[in-house]
């Protein structure tokens, strides 16, 4: 142990109760590991986020105002398609995650370009819809079902865009300085960011689409 | 004083912990098959008779709730492994807070609506 004790690519001190939790006996915990364990509180604080406004959706999904309900507005094929790209997106992440471990450069490049694609073409359909709806009389502003369903899915739309610019940014800091340690523990919390967005839109799909369109 | 072992650096030790901490390509290639099915599960359902009508809801729900443990298995690696205990527990307690919000809402807001009186009975009343 003591031969890295001297390395420069240490963060910070490791809490000595970090290292207890692990249960591995001596040591404290390797520095990805604390660093996922943080910013895994942090994807369960944006779920709870989210969980508000699920209830909001559920309490308001009949409150239509006399407009259009959701088995007037949603289209399973575009939902179906939005699903797959997200899907898909999530395991050419986890695959670009994994040949940078290997030090895989090209596969990296290319895992996160087919993650990239298959992300704006999920937003890119996102908006269209959304625009559609608008175009039709049904904006946020016409009933409380559609304010409580723009914000809910309008939030995920958010996330998967504040994802994009993320992932570009974290591809040019793999190419300007190589995958090194915090480029890689970056990347992991990366990819976890990627992983919880699927999970809410799998709720989302539920909850909204499909048993909206009923 | 004795020197604290410091948290080894993740360049030298990498190759000890990396297949864990991040799966393997069979791992993500079976979640992403086990999510296939879960997914194309939720659309047959939903758009055909298969179940019972009034069950179709609670066969989507537990579809989708099979769905997130595939995703939080294969892709975000939570597992009962030791380096996962902080990981489950933080799971655990997220888990609870969603359901007190959803559940609670959804119960509260019911029951509101049970009790409030349609417009209709209270112009009756008036009478």
């Amino acid at each position: 142990m003591s031969a890295h004790a001297g390395t420069a690519e240490l963060t910070g001190s490791i809490p000595a109760s970090a290292a207890e939790s692990t249960g591995s006996g001596g040591g404290p915990a390797p520095v990805r590991i604390v660093v996922a364990y943080g910013f895994w509180i942090f994807l369960l604080s944006d779920i709870i986020m989210f969980s508000a406004l699920f209830a909001t959706y559920a309490v308001q999904s009949g409150q239509t105002a006399g407009g259009p309900g959701a088995r007037d507005l949603f289209e399973l094929r575009h939902v179906a398609i939005e699903t797959l790209c997200l899907l898909f997106s999530s395991y050419t992440c986890g695959l670009g995650v994994l040949a940078v471990e290997r030090r895989r450069l090209a596969g990296f490049y290319l895992g996160f370009a087919l993650t990239f694609v298959l992300g704006a073409t999920f937003l890119g359909l996102e908006i269209s819809e959304f625009a559609g709806l608008v175009a039709r009389g049904a904006g946020p502003s016409r009933s409380a079902f559609l304010s409580a369903f723009f914000s809910l899915v309008g939030l995920h739309g958010v996330h998967v865009s504040a994802g994009l610019l993320w992932m570009g940014f974290m591809v040019a800091q793999t190419a300007a300085k190589g995958p090194r340690a915090f480029v890689r523990r970056r990347l992991l919390c990366f990819s976890l960011f990627w992983h919880a967005l699927d999970i809410i839109w799998v709720a989302l799909l539920t909850l909204v689409y499909l048993m909206g369109a009923r | 004083m004795q020197q604290v072992p410091m948290p080894p650096d993740d360049a030298s030790q990498s190759d000890a912990f990396e297949s864990d901490a991040s799966g393997s390509i069979a791992t993500y290639t079976v979640g992403l098959v086990f999510a296939l099915l879960l997914t194309g599960g939720s659309f047959l359902v939903s758009q055909t008779n298969l179940l019972w009508a009034p069950g179709v809801s609670a066969g989507l729900a537990v579809l989708a709730i099979a769905q997130m443990g595939v995703h939080l298995v294969f892709f975000l690696h939570i597992s009962t492994g030791r380096d996962n205990a902080n990981n489950v527990l933080a799971l655990a307690f997220g888990v609870l807070i969603v359901t007190l919000v959803v559940g609670g809402s959804l119960w509260i807001m019911a029951n509101l609506n049970a009790n409030m009186l349609s417009p209709a009975a209270i112009m009756q009343m008036q009478r």
